[in-house]
């Protein structure tokens, strides 16, 4: 490239006085990324993309250990509570709806709205959590323990990240939630919601998979 | 007109009073300077740099347990080493060489190098950057407090199952293997994100995916492969966590459960890992070859998809690492072919070195002959890799000095000889001195025939039979000579490092080497030695691939090359080095908007050991470590990318109350390019 193009390309020659504080780069679209993505979500999908290996990883060591023989205590397939398990799954379902509403509302600066759907989606997802909880306990007193058997420690396990995912995810609806109420969450950081909602609703697809493959698929 | 030389280049004002003061446990750092400086960087430069020493440290650490196991065996029956030391001097060797030295060194060079070639000035998340770094150092540091707490993990760098178990390595040692692993893995994962977010989301304008220098796309590709390859490691070790910590049952035969998971896993993972260590020095090598045999690389596309096919058909081999544990003959039939498959893109990749020597005008400085050492020792164990695809052979050769031999000429051949090669062609970049190339050359040499001497014989006496991770061997087997020869060898390549670390030292005073001492190609060659800290005072736009060298080189009417008269460097080139034109005088380089330092990533990562030795030792540290954390994410969270109350420039923009100041989530694309007024338009 010659000089003169390169000085053509320069773009801080061409900012006039009056608006000097602009940055150079301003002139440029340095703002847009190389992919239009900004770089937040991109690193969401990206971080998402990993995560699907780790449940992955997780899925495929129950359901090996699914069909083994146990050596002691109930086998897991005997003791679940379908319907109970149905009702917290629908729960946690709707959850993505409210997570949708907040987002849309905000998108609108909307604040009061948002704020009440985000604090929704935390509450749905604290029954869940609650209702995981239930179960857990449930099990264990039909003699069901962590190292009881192979199932026991790979079902607890599998279905322990997923709800500690769910918390994590809680905990960032309620820290958007103390953002919004002191201000600091306006319409135009909606991308934030919407990132903490593409979390959210991996959250919840990974659990439509363990559900399926889990609880209603028979060993 | 050198704008740096007058004033320092961020403007970090002294910050008198923070605004905003997260959590209200710190002032925001303010120093580009110093100690202190190095605490709180969040510069990917600087970041490179620290990854870089570190590794070379754990280099060291993991050379001098090769050497004691050298020394075990040199003789038969050796009495250096008892054989629980010897079990954890492998095992510490391996796990050391793979995750503390070859991985953090990768990470250095992307760090430093992938903002400058695609034109950037940071990487997307600087101050994450900064906490894969600490998080990291932390995660070595706590495997290494191992030696000092009761012994270190003996069970190999694969930690086979169901020797891992507490049954049979009751000691603490497995468990700081598992967590440390835990801790690095998670400083790898946000290291992924962080640099292919770079990659995709911060080239220059002009800069296509197919203008990438080949580097940047070997480490984008080896950047994918950890992102998917760590998640599983970290099934597999929690898994192991929860047996040894909690009584869970995933490994513990007696209830039925399958050590196979464990291989399973672990080299789901291990074999994309064996591409993560060898991509971005393949890379290295493609940069520094065009250079010096002074043509462009041949057939750059090939180049990059051949390193896309490798990144793909590296997790469709893993089980060819377990064809002498039963799984059967279809997927021993199946691993093989796919095993054999890999190496044509590997061969790709060497013809394509092979074409760009070719007729070139070879200039033989030590990087390149460390480039030209990877080529021909990498070949050597590509070739017996190849051989293991073929079952029969691989069952005879498992667990010998045979295959020991083929991963050293795999990741010392391959991987380290890269490393090297990277380290002599950018050190002036980085360091703005050159190395001494009559001690480099000499290091080379020792290094070569070192590493030829302990690893090639390994091959001999792996045909022979001679069983790996055995402390002992009995006189009268045949092997004596070549062990002997071996432990020789291993003493010339510790010469050699020495001679490394000689000449870092020797040579911190050499003459500055300019911008572009090479006469490169890409675009870190077109800004100062050392870079200022914004990279370049104006973004590029790119029009090549090799953009530099087609900005220095016109064509006369032959097509031949022809050094342009006038051509500009990108950033604050000093008068001594200025050949071409001048720097942009109309650039202020005050109006640049970098992120600033923060303390918040080493505090988030301290926060990680602790958990893990509360795991081990008591619950209440753990928790302590997890309040770290969960302060640490807050802090980090909250706080503003860019400090409001750092000076860069006069705009008179950042009011306390101003809307702007919402940009905590805002980082550094916004921060290289953007203005506080634009954040809350």
């Amino acid at each position: 490239m010659s000089v003169s193009e390169q000085t053509a390309t320069a773009p801080a020659g061409a900012v006039p006085e009056g608006a000097a504080h602009v940055p150079h780069d301003a002139t440029t679209p340095a703002h847009h990324t190389s992919t239009g993505l900004s770089h937040e979500k991109l690193a969401m999908w990206l971080f998402l993309g990993s995560e699907c290996l780790l449940f992955g990883g997780l899925i495929s060591t129950f359901l090996l250990y699914r069909t083994r023989e146990v050596t002691a205590g109930p086998p897991v397939g005997d003791i679940y509570d379908i319907p109970f398990t149905s009702v917290s799954s629908f729960v946690l379902l709707m959850s993505s709806l409210t997570m949708v509403l907040a987002l849309s509302a905000i998108q609108r600066a909307d604040h009061r709205r948002a704020r009440t759907w985000l604090l929704t989606t935390a509450l749905l997802g604290s029954t869940f959590v609650a209702g995981q909880v239930y179960e857990f306990t449930t099990f264990v007193h039909e003699g069901l323990g962590y190292t009881t058997n192979l199932q026991g420690s790979a079902f607890y396990t599998l279905t322990g990240f997923h709800g500690v995912h769910v918390t994590l995810g809680i905990l960032m609806l309620l820290s958007l939630f103390v953002m919004s109420l002191r201000g600091r969450l306006p319409a135009g950081k909606a991308e934030t919601v919407e990132i903490v909602g593409l979390y959210w609703h991996f959250v919840d697809i990974v659990w439509i998979i363990i559900f399926t493959l889990v609880y209603l698929i028979p060993a | 007109m050198a704008l740096t030389e007058e004033r320092p280049p961020l403007e970090l004002t002294a910050g008198d009073e923070p605004v905003r003061n997260p959590l209200g446990a710190f002032s925001r750092p303010s120093s580009s300077y110093g100690w202190r400086s190095w605490l709180t960087t969040v510069d990917h430069k600087k970041i490179g740099i620290l990854y870089g020493a570190t590794a070379m440290a754990f280099f060291a650490l993991g050379g001098l347990e090769a050497l004691l196991l050298r020394v075990q065996l040199a003789q038969p029956e050796g009495q250096v080493l008892s054989p629980e030391v010897y079990n954890q001097m492998f095992t510490m060797h391996g796990t050391t060489m793979v995750f503390l030295v070859i991985m953090p060194m990768l990470a250095a060079f992307s760090n430093y190098l992938i903002p400058l070639m695609i034109g950037a000035r940071d990487v997307a998340f600087p101050r994450l950057n900064a906490l894969s770094y600490w998080v990291f150092l932390f995660g070595g540091l706590f495997l290494y407090s191992s030696f000092f707490l009761g012994g270190a993990p003996d069970n190999g760098w694969f930690n086979y199952a169901p020797n891992s178990g507490v049954a049979f390595s009751p000691g603490h040692g497995i468990d700081f293997w598992t967590l440390g692993l835990q801790i690095t893995g998670i400083a790898s994962l946000l290291g992924a994100v962080n640099l292919i977010t770079t990659c995709l989301n911060m080239r220059a304008p002009g800069m296509t995916l197919l203008r990438m220098p080949v580097f940047v796309w070997m480490a984008l590709v080896a950047q994918f492969l950890l992102l998917f390859a760590i998640p599983v490691i970290t099934v597999a070790l929690f898994l192991l966590m929860f047996d040894r910590l909690f009584g869970a049952n995933f490994f513990n035969v007696e209830a039925g459960a399958d050590p196979l998971l464990w291989q399973h896993l672990f080299w789901i993972f291990g074999h994309p890992e064996v591409y993560i260590l060898v991509l971005p020095a393949f890379g290295i090598v493609s940069d520094v070859i065009p250079t010096f045999a002074r043509k462009p690389l041949f057939g750059y596309p090939f180049m990059v998809f051949s390193g896309i096919a490798i990144g793909f058909m590296g997790w469709g081999v893993w089980a060819h690492h377990m064809f002498a544990s039963g799984i059967g003959p279809v997927s021993v039939a199946a691993f093989s072919l796919s095993t054999m498959f890999i190496a044509v893109p590997t061969g790709v990749k060497i013809f394509n070195w092979i074409g760009t020597l070719w007729k070139g005008k070879l200039i033989f400085t030590t990087a390149m002959l460390f480039a030209v050492a990877l080529v021909s020792q990498f070949t050597i164990g590509g070739l017996s890799g190849v051989m293991h695809s073929v079952a029969p052979h691989d069952t005879q050769q498992t667990d010998t000095y045979f295959i020991v031999a083929h991963f050293h000429y795999v990741l010392f051949g391959g991987s380290m000889f890269g490393i090297f090669a990277g380290i002599y062609y950018w050190w002036p970049k980085i360091f703005g001195h050159k190395l001494s190339e009559r001690i480099g050359k000499a290091h080379f040499w020792t290094m070569f025939v070192g590493f030829n001497l302990t690893f090639g014989p390994m091959h001999i006496v792996g045909l022979q039979g001679m069983p790996r991770r055995t402390a002992t061997y009995p006189e009268g087997m045949g092997w004596d000579l070549m062990n002997l020869l071996e432990t020789i060898g291993s003493f010339l390549i510790a010469i050699s490092f020495l001679m490394w670390v000689y000449n870092v030292v020797a040579s911190r005073k050499n003459p500055h080497a300019g911008a572009d001492p090479w006469d490169g190609r890409t675009l870190e060659w077109s800004i100062s030695s050392p870079p200022p800290a914004y990279n370049f005072d104006v973004e590029p736009t790119v029009e090549h691939l090799d953009e530099w060298w087609h900005r220095k080189y016109g064509e006369d009417e032959h097509g031949r090359p022809v050094r342009r008269e006038h051509f500009t460097y990108l950033s604050g080139v000093d008068e001594a080095s200025r050949r071409g034109g001048g720097d942009d005088p109309d650039v202020d380089v005050s109006d640049i908007h970098l992120p600033s330092p923060s303390y918040w990533p080493i505090v988030l990562a301290l926060g990680l050991p602790l958990i893990a030795y509360g795991l081990i030792y008591t619950y209440w540290l753990a928790a302590l470590g997890g309040l770290v954390i969960i302060a640490g994410s807050f802090g980090l969270g909250l706080e503003p990318s860019v400090d409001p109350d750092a000076g860069h420039g006069d705009h008179g923009d950042h009011g306390p109350d101003d809307e702007g100041h919402d940009q905590e989530l805002a980082e550094v694309g916004a921060a290289a390019g953007g203005d506080d007024d634009e954040e809350a338009s």
